[in-house]
């Protein structure tokens, strides 16, 4: 019931937006409600799933031996709580935004955004590969209205490029996979330890993952990862939510379940091919970060920042070491609040200013104190300097590459701290020590305050998360005791 | 009376009502008439299919015994395939009645009764156990529908009808050529008695002659590539609801009929001696790149969907060329699920140009405003052809994917997923034109269609979730359908 309550209620909202759209007021008040009830009812789920008794559920049966079922574990109540709190966080700054910004078709906006969350709930509770499926395609196609929301022609071809890639990797190389795995072990369910072990060679094996790892462009592996800088056409609160945390998130998450519990650790340690994916996970950390180096606009800097982040996930998942994966998980955590931050930031100073490119921030750290200190901090934490949440993960994840000596994981991990660093720290200094090239047109301060509300909460949290991580922590190793 | 009784009249109710239909004057009456016997229809299927699906129910006509007289011979898979028809016809004739008075003002009282003949001739030829009764039904279904064709209100409708009446003539004279030899070697026409006695002739040239003639006669009808050049312009200029009855039913028909000759008759074995495998296999997989790659350019949403339908019968024949359970119950299911994406597609398109009276593709924009329930229903049905989750079109893929992974054939899993990519991109030039293009400013006004176009599109809308989630009705009787004609399992 709990669960059915955690995609209805995103579907419930999205059905009262839409015939609200002739009062924002209203529409907004019910955006904000659906969001703290779902908050709600993820935290409901805490004590279930911590004392080991989970919430399961099966709805239907489309495939003889095949359900559509749901079951919350360690991992699934993390990404459940993450994107119904951050949900609630994005509405308000969204109300920000797209009022400021006097943004076209708001109700449109809001009801999409709410069906992407439903979506984001059915691959964070999903209980098998077909169910997880479902509820992927759910998320592609609810979000590409929100993608080409501004209608012109850049939207349209972001757009193509967009559903092109995803429903291209998901149609292409997800679903086979996931058909393969389940002629081959007759289930597609969850299972800790995994459901291939002993029923597959190495060499199968290792094609079966890589269609796994690219066949979720979610997670945007290079080559898979054009989509992500083509969706920065969105409105801000759509790459601030969906692009940096709800959608690319459903993505590792996905990838992370395939490795713990369709394969299974001990079972992907003898697959041979596996260190190759750690390689292209590891290219796409360094070469995304360089990438980023030499983008202009803010967004598409953190877009591929994002990517270059992502990999970070998808190779701590892949070094197959208990710390390891402690350290993906928090990473999908500490990631979520920091690039949020980040993109909460590029939004405000879009609607303050109308700028979007890097090379126009000189001096803005003076009219937006808030929003600048809120991007430093956000910027820290991707470069992963205590005390943020960056730090944390990429503790447990550099722990994890020690405890299998695999210190090409340690190689990426300096070289890509030392690219963020690069394109990150220059911004904050020139914001702050840099006078202005010219007065803007308009004199400006803050952006409006539900904005300023929003990237303060999530840049606090930033920081908050580096002292109280116990929690997830503690969560994750339960996932692993089970999992062993 | 009993069940077995009552099943002949699914095809003689709307057979009988055909002349009297061609009688009545005016708009209502033809109408409801034929609407009472699709309904007559549906509801014998209805109550046949489960009978059927226990044990064959074998009626002989005029109480003459078979192999002498004609018998209607239904298993699981026609009693099926007959439901689906008729239950197709009951959806499609609300839907029609509006945009029939648009597109044929006037006689529509022949209309509707060449929309009865076309209907019982399908019917005909699914319960049939006849070889020779098949080929009358076809003509009878034939004839028809080469007449409906050209009520188009187009020019181009005549040739198009002309050009399929060529090609159709062709496909049932190679047809009724290949039932003569098949006579001559076994002086039988009864399909039971024939699958006695084609093996002990099975080496004689004259039956790999018959073979041969036969699929490549019912290729033809079923628009199987490279036979298929008459469909598109068919589809693309018939009136809107019999493109929609057309390409709902009529190539399944087809297809049943070759499933039936080929396995039941000619048995697994002899068809495995011909090259009955290489040719379906490379025929389909080329038909499915060739469709789908055409498809994205055409000019017109009704000759994009009509290319998309070739390509969709070429899943249907790499499904049949797999030669296994799964297999031939992943060719069923999609001529079930196809029916339903593919009847839906076709009336949304049908409701545009309805409103519009134009189906080019530019046209298109900007019409999620105006007519929000039609365009979402397009990109749903869309979205069950490219065979996203939840949908009809999800569970054909799975089945069909799923049985070439079963024989380790990864060019079919390759191509079935190319062919599917590539609907994402047809299906979605004409969303993006519907919900990303603003309409030209010199548009008049329009509405959306009412109730009795949207009801029927919706309910079959509906239909294609259903059968995306409920799949005991479709994908059981299909495998025990396909155990059937395999001639294996209970």
């Amino acid at each position: 019931m709990l669960i059915v309550s955690l995609i209805g209620v995103p579907l419930v909202g999205a059905l009262l937006i839409s015939q609200a759209g002739r009062w924002p007021n209203v529409r907004e008040a019910i955006t904000l409600i659906t969001a703290a009830t779902l908050f709600g009812l993820a935290t409901q789920l805490i004590d279930p799933v911590v004392n080991g008794a989970g919430a399961s559920l099966s709805v239907a049966e489309p495939i003889p031996g095949l359900e559509i079922a749901f079951d919350v574990e360690p991992l699934g109540l993390i990404f459940t709580l993450l994107a119904s709190l951050l949900w609630f966080v994005t509405s308000v700054y969204g109300i920000g935004y797209m009022r400021g910004g006097n943004e076209p078709r708001q109700t449109s906006f809001y009801a999409f955004f709410a069906i992407a969350i439903s979506g984001a709930m059915g691959v964070a509770t999903a209980g098998n590969l077909l169910t997880l499926f479902i509820f992927y395609e759910v998320l592609t196609l609810s979000t590409w209205p929100l993608v080409t929301h501004k209608q012109n022609d850049a939207a349209r071809a972001g757009g193509r490029t967009y559903m092109g890639v995803l429903l291209g990797t998901s149609i292409g190389l997800l679903l086979p996979a996931i058909i393969w795995t389940w002629v081959v072990a007759g289930t597609t369910d969850f299972v800790p330890g995994g459901i291939l072990v002993d029923r597959m060679g190495p060499t199968a094996a290792a094609i079966l993952l890589t269609m796994f790892v690219l066949g979720i462009g979610k997670a945007a592996v290079m080559p898979m990862h054009r989509w992500l800088p083509a969706a920065m056409v969105a409105p801000t609160p759509v790459s601030a939510l969906l692009h940096a945390v709800t959608v690319v998130k459903a993505g590792v998450f996905t990838i992370t379940k395939v490795v713990v519990y369709i394969f299974g650790l001990d079972f992907l340690a003898t697959v041979p091919l596996e260190k190759y994916l750690v390689y292209l996970a590891g290219f796409t950390v360094v070469a995304a970060s360089i990438v980023a180096l030499k983008q202009v606009e803010i967004k598409r800097m953190l877009a591929y920042s994002t990517i270059s982040q992502l990999s970070y996930i998808v190779l701590a998942a892949l070094v197959l070491a208990p710390y390891a994966e402690i350290g993906a998980a928090v990473h999908i955590v500490a990631h979520a609040f920091g690039k949020i931050t980040l993109f909460f930031c590029a939004g405000a100073i879009y609607i303050a200013s109308k700028k979007t490119r890097v090379d126009q921030l000189r001096g803005i750290g003076l009219r937006m104190p808030w929003t600048m200190v809120a991007f430093a901090i956000g910027a820290l934490s991707m470069i992963g300097v205590p005390p943020t949440a960056g730090f944390v993960s990429k503790w447990y994840i550099i722990a994890g590459a020690f405890q299998v000596d695999n210190f090409f994981v340690l190689a990426v991990f300096m070289a890509s701290t030392g690219l963020n660093a690069a394109y990150f720290l220059p911004i904050v200094f020139r914001a702050f020590f840099r006078p202005e090239d010219q007065a803007p047109p308009k004199e400006h301060g803050e952006a409006p305050w539900p904005m300023v509300a929003a990237l303060t909460f999530t840049a606090a949290g930033t920081i908050l998360f580096f002292v109280f991580n116990g929690p997830i922590v503690d969560i994750e190793a339960r996932m692993l005791e089970v999992a062993r | 009376m009993t069940i077995l009784e009552w099943m002949p009249f699914s095809v003689l109710v709307p057979l009988i009502a055909a002349p009297l239909c061609a009688l009545l004057p005016g708009r209502v009456m033809p109408w409801s008439l034929a609407m009472l016997a699709v309904i007559a229809s549906a509801a014998i299927s209805a109550l046949v299919l489960p009978a059927a699906v226990d044990e064959p129910l074998r009626y002989a006509f005029g109480n003459w015994p078979p192999p002498f007289g004609i018998e209607y011979y239904v298993d699981a898979v026609n009693a099926f395939l007959a439901l689906l028809i008729s239950a197709m016809a009951v959806v499609i004739l609300p839907w029609a009645r509006k945009s029939v008075n648009q597109e044929v003002p006037e006689r529509q009282g022949p209309f509707y009764a060449l929309f009865l003949l076309a209907m019982s001739g399908l019917m005909g030829i699914t319960l049939t156990g006849d070889a020779f009764n098949v080929f009358v039904f076809l003509e009878i279904s034939s004839l028809s529908t080469y007449a409906l064709i050209a009520h188009g209100q187009r020019r181009a409708a005549l040739l198009a009808s002309f050009r399929y009446l060529i090609m159709g003539t062709l496909g049932a004279t190679f047809y009724l050529i290949g039932i003569g030899l098949l006579y001559i070697a076994t002086g039988t026409l009864n399909m039971a008695d024939l699958a006695e006695r084609v093996p002990e002739v099975s080496d004689t040239r004259a039956v790999r002659a018959a073979f041969g003639f036969i699929v490549v006669g019912i290729g033809l009808k079923l628009a199987l590539f490279p036979l298929h050049r008459w469909l598109p312009g068919a589809y693309a200029n018939a009136p809107s609801a019999v493109t929609v009855f057309i390409a709902a039913t009529a190539t399944k028909v087809a297809v049943y009929i070759l499933l039936r000759l080929v396995f039941t008759v000619f048995g697994v074995e002899f068809a495995l001696d011909m090259p009955y495998r290489e040719v379906f296999f490379t025929l389909g997989i080329i038909g499915i790149l060739f469709a789908s790659i055409s498809a994205i350019d055409q000019p017109t949403a009704k000759r994009m969907l009509a290319y998309s339908s070739v390509a969709q019968i070429g899943y249907i024949a790499l499904a049949i060329s797999l030669v296994s359970v799964e297999g031939l119950a992943a060719g069923l299911v999609h001529i079930f699920n196809h029916a339903l994406m593919k009847g839906a597609l076709f009336m949304a398109v049908g409701a545009v140009i309805y409103r519009l009276g134009t189906n080019r593709v530019e046209d298109f924009a900007g019409l999620a405003k105006s007519m929000p329930w039609t365009m979402l229903a397009f990109v749903l049905a869309g979205l069950s052809l490219i065979g996203v989750p939840l949908t009809a079109g999800f569970i054909s893929k799975w089945a069909l994917i799923q049985a070439a992974i079963a024989q380790d054939n990864w060019v079919a899993v390759a191509v079935v997923l190319v062919g599917s990519l590539l609907a994402v991109i047809y299906i979605g030039r004409i969303a993006e034109a519907a919900y990303l293009r603003p309409a030209p400013e010199n548009r008049a006004p329009i509405r959306e269609v009412g109730p009795w176009m949207m009801v029927p599109l919706w309910l079959l809308i509906a239909a294609n979730f259903w059968f995306g989630i409920d799949t005991s009705l479709t994908l059981d009787t299909a495998t025990r359908g396909a155990e059937v004609l395999m001639g294996v399992g209970p």
